[in-house]
């Protein structure tokens, strides 16, 4: 068990997109109640450093794998293929137009109430989309086509935080 | 003549000799001290019986001080001298602090960290909370007749800020207290209602005190509480409502509060008549004012007006924090309600209303975060049996660093759990760059100004290059106590500098020093003397745990690394015994970093150990 292990190898979980979100949580909190700094707080120095750099670590992995999205930016990136979002932003067309008709609903929303039913239609379909990449990673294991499908996801998860601003907005006005 | 302790090498002198850690709850209005005792937590008390201590120190001649009730007594008498509510001063500058024109003191505006001037001086708001920290940790050794507290948990409210943070550790070292961890409140408080009430879900703590106010969101399970995500406002509470009901009942009465006096003694009035409506439906607000004694009749119901916006305001502060953890109310089992504050009527039921659920009051407001830091102070100890409990706790607020144009550039995004560590890179924007300033920078807007300034340093001696070239490496690192440190590095060429900064509201540990040659209250003997003392304690701590680890790990040492370990320990121990304190806190450093490897060993068996039976095999 090295820091420099992969996530999945350090949680001793199989390198694939499908998780069992328990399963992923019964084994942080194993790994942290053994490295936890204040598992050492009565220790000397030299054991709250290791300490502290292994719970840095596991927090980190735990993050990552968690989330639908960096898990699946993170395989891409273990099989060999960068999803390098900030250079590659070319989008099917169709997509980009969904995005457009999102953009607009939510300029023409006026209560909390209409962008909350918007936001779960989007939920909706991030989830929908999250299928279908599990599906291209794990099944058909088609690593570039999954690094495009992340790309795409990231809008809406991007667009999903706009939501929320919003929301953030409203409620400190009323 | 005193016995010496005789034990085999590599054990405790005595293993059933349990240390004594406390936990402290340092509050706006009260603060209290609570410690583990026979297997529950309790608080102490002081001679006369009573838990709360209120966080009120009085300045009197000569050098003097008040602390708790005496003080407290004696405010409206003695207002710039007796300083209340301190907590809400921890780590501001004077223009971070809202409506100081309606409190009596006299300010003093310096860099850094606002100062009170008294008739004993000028007393930093870090030296006020010292006082209070002091007379708890005395009434700590009273209790259980020792002068060994082995350290202390001390609570703070998840919205604090680094610079808040900071300055709370600052004022326990400099009241002599080891610090074990700092932790936030409503975390505190879960502990103690969850191992209480054998709990596991969703929770939701609502914690309004008298001068700050936090709302987390954690999860139960199995002994770990971990925060899904927390918010709040810094500079909110009880105080607050105090404050909108003085400046309303002066204008009912048509009077002005201008004198020091007058000031606190509306304060003192409203506060008075809040805590009666609690209990009946219409009171009167009565303050000694300097022209005469005033009277104004309060109903229930216009308190309730008066302090209906602030209730809005912690609302606010809870559905945001249920849409940064993706969570709906259903899903909250339980709201457990923290603070004298939430005493009042009106607020349980605005919460409950919220959350379409009546809020858990069977806990005691006013202790269950004193007791719950007792808990994790002695589970710290070494005390408690292994496993039993585990904290996660998040950093509340986002950290970054000022970008071109004023911008904040996230490295740390707020409800990321820690210990964490994040880097990121950046470049020189002229040819020939060799210096580049980093400013750290904590808060959720995207402009710097409007973000709170944690510490500025400069990165030099980069070698020059292109505009663009440079690889500068920003680490940014927040430890279990959610405290901040960051470093810079250039490594584009291979050539190396880095900084390591503490946040610039921080006292250096040479001014700790300098505070307590200043003749603080508490400090005993003289520096030279606790300096040594220190030294050997954590001498003899470190050989204690250093030992026990090769009791039960020796094996993964070889003979050369175990003699070399031994000499080692053979030294710092002779070391100890001597009164040469750089001698010792240098072989302190010469174990510490000779155990390293081994510490990393240990770490690599247990988690091979935690895993085992939970591999990727039997899925």
């Amino acid at each position: 068990m090295k820091l420099s292990d992969d996530d999945f190898t350090l949680f001793g979980l199989p390198q694939q997109q499908q998780l069992d979100r328990a399963e992923l949580d019964a084994r942080r909190r194993v790994l942290q109640a053994q490295v936890h700094p204040d598992r050492f707080a009565a220790e000397g120095a030299a054991a709250q450093r290791v300490a502290m750099q292994w719970a840095v670590r596991i927090n980190e992995a735990y993050q990552r794998l968690k989330d639908p999205l960096s898990r699946a930016a993170y395989l891409c990136e273990l099989r060999g293929v960068a999803v390098d979002a900030e250079r590659n932003t070319a989008m099917p067309p169709a997509f980009l137009m969904q995005q457009m008709a999102w953009r607009e609903a939510l300029e023409e929303t006026g209560s909390a109430g209409e962008i909350q039913a918007l936001d779960e239609q989007i939920a909706a379909e991030e989830h929908r989309l999250l299928a279908a990449l599990t599906d291209q990673l794990d099944q058909q294991q088609d690593t570039a086509t999954a690094a495009a499908q992340v790309r795409a996801l990231m809008f809406v998860a991007r667009f999903r935080q706009d939501i929320d601003r919003r929301l953030d907005l409203l409620d400190a006005h009323r | 003549m005193a016995l010496l302790q005789i034990s085999e090498p590599g054990q405790a002198p005595d293993p059933h000799q349990r240390r004594i850690a406390v936990g402290i709850d340092l509050g706006t209005t009260h603060s209290l001290v609570a410690a583990v005792r026979h297997g529950t937590a309790e608080c102490l008390p002081d001679e006369q019986g009573r838990v709360l201590l209120p966080s009120a120190v009085r300045y009197l001649p000569g050098g003097r001080r008040a602390i708790g009730f005496d003080a407290r007594a004696a405010q409206a008498e003695d207002p710039e001298n007796t300083i209340v509510s301190v907590k809400r001063f921890m780590g501001r500058k004077l223009g971070d602090i809202a409506g100081t024109d309606n409190l009596p003191y006299r300010f003093v505006d310096q860099p850094g960290m606002v100062a009170l001037a008294t008739r004993e001086g000028e007393k930093t708001p870090v030296e006020v909370s010292a006082e209070i920290l002091a007379n708890l940790r005395q009434r700590a050794e009273d209790t259980f007749d020792t002068d060994e507290i082995f350290g202390a948990v001390i609570t703070v409210p998840a919205y604090f800020d680094d610079a808040q943070r900071q300055a709370t550790k600052d004022a326990a070292q400099l009241a002599g207290l080891n610090v074990l961890r700092l932790i936030s409140e409503p975390t505190a408080a879960a502990v103690a209602y969850g191992l209480d009430n054998g709990s596991e879900g969703l929770y939701a703590v609502y914690d309004l005190g008298g001068g700050t106010f936090d709302i987390s969101l954690l999860r139960l399970t199995q002994g770990v509480f971990e925060v899904v995500a927390t918010g709040g406002d810094a500079a909110l509470g009880g105080d607050d409502i105090d404050q909108a009901v003085a400046n309303w009942a002066l204008a009912q009465a048509g009077v002005t509060a201008g004198s020091p006096h007058d000031k606190r003694a509306a304060l003192v009035a409203s506060r008075a008549v809040k805590e009666a409506l609690s209990d009946t439906d219409s009171a009167d607000w009565q303050a000694d004012l300097v022209e005469g004694a005033v009277t104004v009749p309060l109903t229930k119901s216009q308190l309730e007006t008066l302090t209906r916006p602030l209730i809005d305001k912690t609302l606010s502060a809870v559905r945001k924090v249920l849409r940064d953890a993706r969570v709906t109310r259903e899903e909250v089992q339980g709201v457990v309600m923290v603070g004298g504050s939430t005493r009042m009527p009106l607020v349980r039921h605005a919460v409950g209303e919220l959350f379409g659920k009546d809020v858990l009051t069977n806990v005691n407001p006013d202790e269950v975060v004193a007791l719950g830091a007792a808990i994790q102070a002695n589970a710290l100890a070494g005390n408690a049996k292994d496993g039993e409990l585990l904290l996660l706790d998040v950093i509340a607020l986002s950290l970054g660093l000022e970008t071109m144009g004023g911008l904040v550039e996230r490295v740390i995004e707020r409800n990321t759990t820690i210990p964490v560590a994040k880097a990121q890179e950046f470049t020189t924007f002229k040819d020939g760059q060799t210096a580049m300033a980093i400013h750290v920078v904590q808060g959720e807007r995207d402009l710097v100004s409007e973000c709170r300034s944690l510490a500025r340093f400069e990165l030099r001696g980069i070698p020059p290059m292109t505009a663009g070239a440079a690889r500068i490496r920003v680490t940014f690192q927040v430890d279990a106590d959610g405290l901040l440190s960051v470093a810079a590095r250039e490594q584009g060429s291979g050539v190396e500098a880095a900084v390591v900064v503490k946040p610039s509201y921080g006292l250096a540990d040479e001014q700790i020093a300098q505070m307590l040659k200043d003749g603080f209250a508490h400090a005993e003997g003289d520096m030279a003397a606790r300096a040594l003392r220190e030294a050997q304690v954590d001498a003899e701590r470190l050989v204690l745990a250093t030992r026990a680890a090769l009791v039960a790990d020796a094996q993964l040492l070889s003979a050369e690394e175990q003699a070399a370990l031994h000499a080692l320990l053979e030294a710092t121990e002779s070391a100890a015994s001597s009164s040469d304190t750089r001698a010792i806190e240098a072989a302190i450093k010469a174990l510490a970093d000779g155990t390293e490897a081994f510490a990393a060993a240990r770490m690599n068996q247990g988690i091979r150990q935690a895993l085992a039976g939970r591999r990727i095999e039997e899925l």
